[in-house]
């Protein structure tokens, strides 16, 4: 559309419209309009609502910071720690000293270093797991919810059994069973997926159940829309809020999961990096030295914060009757 | 009309008298938990091009679920057709496939639908709803689609529509919603339209404007109108006849000058009563007695019978035929003489 303004033609100059009494085309009610130059949607006014949330951009930059440091970690650090030779073993356990803030571990190796290379790990399975569960469970939610019937029957059973597997104790199983498959983190990614998907599932599900009902489907279908159409046009869109919400706390759930495996030992292995098999590592000698352990819980907490305080956020803008 | 049309499905052009949409016989009944409610019992009415027919009942009447199976757009199951016809150019739309019936819907029949705003999606801009018709029915490219989303938007005289075309339905008023919805409905020249209760959610003055909008619009375009409504004043300008429902029947066809000079149903002359008049301003309100019939459990013999002031003994045991009072005349009452006349029992 030509977006050369008409001001003279916005208002009441159109010969056809003297006899309309609605309210509409009167000139007080194009106010708004003036201030904001493009027009309101559910996705765009949670954008204007959420630019105004000192949450919201606190954790943007958190989160932004976090992805800096998971794949530039030299910017935040030039001592590697995957190079053997910056431990130094008769170091262990060292407090805070100039090079080295916060101090080393057991090891002797350099425990800021550590903490900036571990949050790659976490980011990655954070992200990758949230990205695969909306996916796969989104997926299969909106085709439930759009047919109904048995795929409907048939996939929430489904995701019934799953439920009722205790998710720490379902990913121990997983990723000690496929611990020597050789792919590193990714067997974390797939426990977590595997285990989570259903809880996406639902929502997806739910919220497909809740549109379909709702009229414009029913407009849509009267005007000739096909099921293709209906289910990715009028029904996803519509159903898609909840879901993302719920995957920005997800996330942050996730990363905490992979520290919690991890320090169990069947999460990431030694010599990767990950916080949780730093704050596994640092426990035995926590009397002695506690700021091993301290650090990279203070980064995993900061990280799971972020994503759920984002979550947060984006669940209160896209809820208009939170506003 | 000449359109060429690029499905083949049914044939233009009726053969003979055949009308351009006759519903014969239809029934529908919802398999529920608490039983099956017949909510369409045997319905039949006909419509021709250019012609408006009023189906008019109160809430439960089995009018909008008749609509919807002549669109195709009831959930079945829970819906069931047992019996009847919906004749379209004289093809059974009923015994098409849902692809074939998807051909028809939109592009053949359209429908628009009481509350506009529920019925426009509110995640995509009016423009972007109405010009989809074109995209998806018409493979235009979106830049055409869009000019003529606005060639519309003027044609239901939505004011400073190149400038509207990009905003949300929610930020439309009522009455400029129902031109939106009506737009896309007429978007793609159908044969036949069916407004449901389109007025309803609107005030006063807006109705009025909506109304006759849409009677412009039939004009132009030689359509067939359903009508579909249970406020009678709304009838009277815009209808050419009029099908009275009641508990999934007819119970009075008629023109609509026949029907509001002497009303032949019972049903029928208690409605018309029942408008407020200027001219009995004070006095109490007409209502007819009683409540609509529970569709789960009909009163035997005429389902009007429990609240009928005309009522005989032998109206509780026989269901009354759809007398024929003249060609074009109907009233599914024992004793519509006596309504005729005007004498009560």
């Amino acid at each position: 559309m030509s977006e050369t303004p008409q001001l003279g033609q916005v208002g009441p100059a159109f010969p056809e419209t003297q006899s309309l009494t609605e309210n509409q085309p009167s000139p007080p009610v194009k106010q708004p309009k003036k201030k904001e130059a493009k027009p309101a949607s559910l996705w765009r006014d949670a954008w204007y609502d959420l630019r105004r949330r000192p949450m919201f951009i606190f954790s943007l930059v958190l989160i932004a910071i976090l992805l800096v440091m998971s794949f530039w970690p030299s910017l935040f650090t030039s001592i590697n720690p995957f190079d053997a030779k910056t431990c130094e073993l008769s170091t262990a356990r060292q407090g805070p000293s100039a090079g080295h803030i916060f101090g080393r571990d057991n090891l002797g190796c350099d425990v800021y270093a550590k903490t900036i290379y571990g949050a790659k790990n976490s980011i990655i399975i954070g992200v990758a797991t949230t990205v695969i569960t909306a996916l796969v469970g989104g997926l299969l939610g909106l085709l439930a919810g759009t047919r109904g019937g048995w795929t409907d029957v048939l996939t929430s059973r489904v995701t019934e059994v799953f439920f009722a597997i205790p998710s720490i104790l379902g990913a121990l199983l997983i990723t000690a069973t496929f611990r020597d498959a050789g792919i590193g983190i990714w067997i974390v990614v797939i426990a977590l997926s595997v285990l989570a998907w259903p809880m996406t599932f639902r929502i997806m599900r739910a919220a497909v159940i809740t549109a379909r009902s709702q009229d414009f489907v029913l407009a849509a279908k009267a005007l000739g829309a096909g099921q293709a159409r209906i289910m990715f046009r009028h029904l996803l869109p519509n159903a898609l809020a909840p879901v993302i919400v719920v995957a920005t706390i997800n996330l942050g759930g996730f990363i905490a999961a992979e520290a919690a495996l991890s320090f169990l030992g069947v999460g990431v292995q030694s010599p990767d990096i990950s916080w949780g098999l730093m704050i596994a590592d640092a426990r035995n000698r926590f009397l002695e030295a506690p700021l091993p352990l301290v650090f990279p819980a203070l980064f995993l907490s900061i990280t799971v914060l972020a994503f759920i305080m984002l979550g947060d956020a984006v669940r209160d803008a896209l809820d208009p009757k939170l506003r | 009309m000449s359109k060429t049309s690029p499905h083949a499905l049914p044939a233009e052009g009726g053969l003979g008298n055949e009308p351009l949409l006759a519903v014969d016989d239809l029934h529908v009944e919802f398999a529920t938990r608490a039983g099956l409610v017949r909510a369409v019992n045997g319905v039949s009415y006909s419509l021709q091009a250019g012609e408006t027919l009023a189906v008019l009942g109160e809430s439960g009447s089995g009018k909008s679920v008749t609509a919807q199976a002549i669109m195709g757009i009831l959930d079945m199951p829970p819906a069931r057709i047992p019996k009847g016809e919906v004749r379209f150019n004289g093809t059974d739309l009923l015994r098409l496939s849902e692809e074939a019936r998807t051909q028809v819907r939109g592009q053949r029949i359209a429908m628009i639908f009481q509350d506009a705003l529920s019925a426009l999606n509110p995640v995509f801009t009016v423009g972007w709803q109405i010009s989809e018709m074109f995209r998806v029915h018409r493979g235009m490219g979106k830049r055409d689609a869009v000019k003529k989303a606005v060639e519309l938007m003027d044609r239901v005289r939505i004011p400073g529509a190149k400038q509207r075309v990009n905003d949300y339905p929610h930020q439309f008023s009522g009455g400029m919603r129902q031109r939106i919805m009506i737009a896309m409905a007429i978007a793609l020249d159908p044969e036949v339209l069916i407004a449901d209760e389109p007025t309803t959610a609107l005030d006063v003055t807006v109705q009025a404007q909506v109304m006759e909008l849409l009677a412009e619009l039939q004009r132009e375009s030689n359509m067939g109108m359903i009508l579909i409504t249970h406020d009678l004043g709304v009838v009277a300008d815009v209808a050419d006849k009029i099908a009275v429902m009641y508990g999934g029947r007819i119970v009075e066809n008629a023109s609509v000058h026949d029907i509001y000079k002497a009303p032949a149903h019972p049903y029928t002359k208690g409605l018309l009563e029942s408008i407020p008049r200027v001219d009995l301003k004070g006095q109490d309100l007409y209502a007819i007695k009683g409540l609509p019939p529970n569709l789960l459990d009909m009163p035997t013999g005429c389902a009007f019978h429990p609240r009928c002031p005309y009522r005989q003994d032998n109206c509780v045991t026989d269901s009354p035929p759809l007398y024929e009072i003249s060609g074009t005349r109907n009233s599914a009452c024992h004793y519509w003489r006596e309504v005729l006349d005007g004498d009560q029992g």
